[in-house]
């Protein structure tokens, strides 16, 4: 374990955020949207555990990580709570309908 | 009287006087806001008016009262005509000190013929004090009486005249509107009682006054009060024109007083009558630094002053001419009040008031006070002035009798006979007659505020009809009214019995008489000046002449206007009441003569060493003493009576048994009748010497501001105008320009970065991605490690 150098740890975690991304940038569908989030969200939290092990940062990367965890987990019901509000207002949970605000 | 029962009765006689004056004024803040607040139909305000001012009357008749039980009657008694005997009453303080016998200490308290001291201090300015004094003496006190007796009789008499302004809806049937029919209004009733008793307390605050200043105080609030009472039925233009004409008129009287105070200020330092405080130190009056203990002046006749009897030293002599003027102006404010010639031409129309007002104010009181204060002023007239005090007054008498004879209106009649009658008063102060002037004052007031009342029975009777040439037979229809009018008319007269000796007569007789036989007294000492005796005895033949003229046109012979006749009813009890009382004071008010009571009263008051004649002064002129006016008594009463007795019957003849149509003589002196009709011209020369020129000049006045002063404005306006417009425009242009700037540009921003909000939410994912990678490189460039 010692062995691997922190640059993969970066390296996955970069992955997975630019799957979220795309994900989120591609997905019409309101859940794959919600998806791409947790990518991001996890890419985010591997990179916070990876500079706990190997930077002065210490136990405080792997609470944080953990606060993500929770809060990703509260946004995922908020989010929810507005997929099924906006499908009952449009019978459809496409995100490209949503566009009433526009300017 | 010792200086401890002085000072007692000074302090009784204060209090009573001084509630016997206020009481009224508390009725009048009441009756003005209350009536105001409460129904117009509400007699209230008109019995607490008579309550006031008959507490008034039952306070001054205790304090005379007093003053007589404590000066042991001393003044009813009989005196000998000495020098002194009007400056010492008897007394046993006196006796046994015997401090006066080298006179030196007249003014010292026991030989006081009256009390004074002060009330309150108003202000102070140096050595000036304005305060609020009385000055009680037994004419002060019968004129308390005299005024709140009538002014009770006269109110009751009001509260039956008046009765028609008890309504909400009141028709002034002589005020026509523009759509022809009548002004209606509230009725006034409460403020009619008011007036009047604000009115009885300012006339009682004259009579209480102990400075000349507090005189002048009061003196303009009659002034006033008359001016509101004058123009009580405001709407009618010849009612508010009258009330101006009366206001003005006194304006130029009171002129002359103001500068009769100024001298008196300057010369005398002080304003009082009599000996007073200050701070501690007793400091001489008027008078006493005038008079000498025997009311001699002293003149130095090198130099032309008069030396002042000042124990302090700092006023010390004032010029002869400058105390000549100081009396001449304040007899010029009497010459307004009294409505004396040149100024008497505000009183006939004066007449436009109620009849009460005219009988209380413009016959008995007010324009009495001018009197009053020639009398009580006395002291510090000149024999120049009294000159022509006696002059003027002699015009007067003449001037308003004559007129008198062709007035028709029942009240102008009655107008012109009381300026000929104040016109008397005025020449008994002036011919040294002082007890006979005063006398005639208090009788008149009696008799003429009598004919009023009985006039304005008449007028009430006659649905307001004045015009006696419409009248005529109404003593069937109104007996207590003819009876009583007539009780007036042989007291107006003079007429007068001879029985057994003495003389049954009413009022008037004995104070005319008393001012016919001061003048013929006067004749005889000044034989120049003797047009002041016949005058007034031809005057006295034409005053029984119009007087009758007036009762027989009003009372006597056939109706001349049958509608009115037919109407005409007697006035209801609480109208005749106040007649029958005022009557009998009429006929016996005088009672005794110069030997009555009265007269007794008011002589107590004389002047000191008026009673052994003044002699002497730079002009000459000679006062006659008591004794040689007592020598010529019974002549002047007989050729007064003789006069009055033709007047009498002259009017008999011509109104009563019609021997000769009026209307004939009228046409075949027409010119002489149409003169007298016109009151002398009077109101036309004023017209033209004052009115007309006064119009002019302000017609240049007027054109002056039309172009110099109203010019100058509208420039003024117009470059203001142009200067704010300037000012809109660099507002407009450059302030709101920058304001509308910034908002233009803000508002542009904002619509530009409308079209950024597509609603895209993946494209916002996707800006929000370019947008992090692009602070990474940011980052990267500009922070390397």
């Amino acid at each position: 374990m010692d062995s691997l150098p922190l640059s993969w740890y970066l390296l996955v975690a970069g992955v997975l955020f630019v799957c979220g991304v795309i994900c989120m940038a591609t997905k019409r569908n309101g859940i794959g949207v919600l998806m791409g989030v947790e990518l991001v969200l996890n890419g985010a939290n591997i990179n916070f555990v990876a500079f706990s092990r190997y930077t002065r940062l210490g136990i405080d990367g792997q609470v944080i990580s953990l606060f993500v965890i929770v809060l990703a987990a509260a946004e995922a019901a908020v989010a929810l709570a507005i997929v099924l509000n906006f499908y009952n207002n449009h019978l459809t949970i496409d995100v490209d309908k949503g566009d009433e605000l526009q300017g | 009287m010792n200086a401890e029962l002085y000072e007692s009765t000074s302090q009784t006689l204060k209090l009573l006087l001084a509630f016997a004056w206020l009481a009224p004024l508390a009725g009048f803040a009441i009756e003005i806001f209350g009536g105001y607040w409460s129904t117009r139909r509400s007699k209230a305000a008109a019995y607490l008016a008579v309550l006031c001012i008959f507490l008034g009357f039952c306070a001054s008749v205790t304090a005379f009262g007093v003053w007589g039980s404590r000066t042991g009657w001393a003044a009813l008694k009989h005196e000998e005509h000495t020098a002194h005997a009007v400056a010492q009453p008897p007394g046993p303080a006196e006796v046994e000190t015997g401090e006066h016998a080298g006179g030196d200490h007249a003014g010292s308290l026991p030989a006081r013929t009256y009390f004074s001291g002060s009330f309150y201090t108003l202000a102070r300015f140096g050595n000036l004090i304005v305060s609020l004094d009385y000055y009680i003496d037994s004419l002060t006190l019968v004129m308390f009486m005299m005024v709140t007796l009538i002014a009770t009789c006269i109110h009751i008499f009001a509260i039956g005249y008046m009765s028609d302004e008890l309504s909400d809806d009141y028709v002034d049937h002589q005020v026509h509107t523009h759509d022809g029919g009548h002004l209606h209004r509230p009725g006034r009733y409460y403020r009619f009682f008011a007036y009047m008793s604000l009115f009885c307390f300012s006339m009682l605050g004259l009579v209480l006054a102990g400075n000349i200043f507090q005189v002048f105080i009061f003196w303009e609030l009659v002034g006033i009060c008359s001016y509101f009472l004058i123009g009580f039925y405001v709407e009618r233009r010849s009612a508010s024109t009258a009330a101006n004409k009366a206001f003005i008129m006194n304006r130029v009287g009171d002129f002359g007083f103001l500068i009769g105070l100024m001298v008196l200020w300057t010369w005398f330092g002080t304003f009082q009558f009599s000996t007073h405080l200050v701070d501690g130190v007793e400091r001489p009056g008027l008078f006493e630094m005038v008079r000498g203990p025997n009311g001699e002046l002293t003149v130095d006749s090198r130099e032309n002053i008069v030396r002042l009897h000042d124990p302090t030293g700092q006023h010390s002599s004032i010029p002869y001419i400058l105390l000549v003027v100081a009396g001449l102006g304040v007899f010029g404010g009497c010459v307004g009040k009294s409505a004396q010639f040149p100024l008497q031409t505000w009183l006939p129309d004066a007449m436009e008031g109620p009849t009460p007002v005219s009988a209380l104010v413009h016959s008995a009181t007010m324009v009495a006070a001018g009197v009053y204060l020639a009398g009580r002023f006395f002291p510090m007239f000149t024999p120049e002035v009294l000159l022509i005090i006696a002059y003027v007054g002699c015009v007067t008498l003449f001037l308003a009798a004559t007129i008198a004879v062709v007035a028709t209106d029942i009240k102008r009649v009655l107008a012109y006979s009381t300026i000929s009658q104040l016109g008397y008063m005025m020449l008994g102060i002036g011919v040294g007659g002082w007890g006979a002037g005063l006398f005639h004052l208090i009788t008149h007031a009696f008799f003429k505020s009598l004919m009023f009342l009985a006039s304005g029975s008449v007028i009430v009777g006659c649905h307001h009809e004045q015009d006696m040439s419409r009248m005529g037979g109404l003593w069937r229809k109104m007996p207590v009214t003819a009876l009583t009018m007539l009780a007036g008319v042989i007291a107006i007269s003079g007429l007068a019995i001879p029985v057994l000796g003495t003389t049954f007569a009413f009022s008037g007789y004995h104070s005319k008489d008393a001012i016919v036989a001061s003048a013929l007294a006067f004749r005889q000492a000044n034989p120049v000046h003797f047009l002041l005796f016949f005058v007034p005895l031809l005057t006295a033949g034409i005053t029984a002449f119009y007087m009758f003229r007036l009762w027989f046109f009003t009372f006597a012979g056939q109706p001349r206007d049958a509608h009115i006749h037919e109407h005409a009813q007697e006035s209801p009890s609480v109208m005749t009441g106040p007649l029958i009382v005022l009557s009998v004071f009429a006929i016996f008010v005088a009672f005794g003569g110069q030997e009555g009571p009265l007269y007794r009263l008011l002589i107590h008051s004389e002047p000191a060493g008026l009673a052994a004649g003044v002699a002497g002064g730079p002009s000459g002129i000679v006062l006659p003493a008591h004794e040689a006016i007592h020598t010529v008594h019974e002549d002047a009463g007989g050729l007064a009576l003789i006069a009055a007795f033709s007047g009498l019957l002259l009017a008999f003849l011509i109104y009563g048994l019609r021997v000769v149509d009026p209307a004939d003589i009228a046409r075949q002196l027409s010119g002489l009748h149409s003169f007298l009709v016109e009151k002398w011209q009077f109101d036309h020369l004023y017209e033209v010497m004052f009115v007309r020129p006064v119009l002019v000049v302000s017609r240049w006045f007027a054109a002056f501001d039309r172009v110099v002063i109203d010019g100058f404005l509208h420039a003024l306006t117009f470059a203001t105008i142009d200067l704010s417009q300037l000012d809109r425009r660099f507002d407009e242009g450059v302030i709101d320009g920058m304001v509308n700037a910034v908002g233009d540009a803000i508002f542009a921003v904002g619509r530009s970065l409308r079209v950024i909000q597509t609603g895209n939410l993946r494209q916002y994912i996707m800006f929000i991605a370019i947008g992090v990678v692009a602070l990474f490189m940011l980052l990267m460039m500009f922070f390397p490690q």
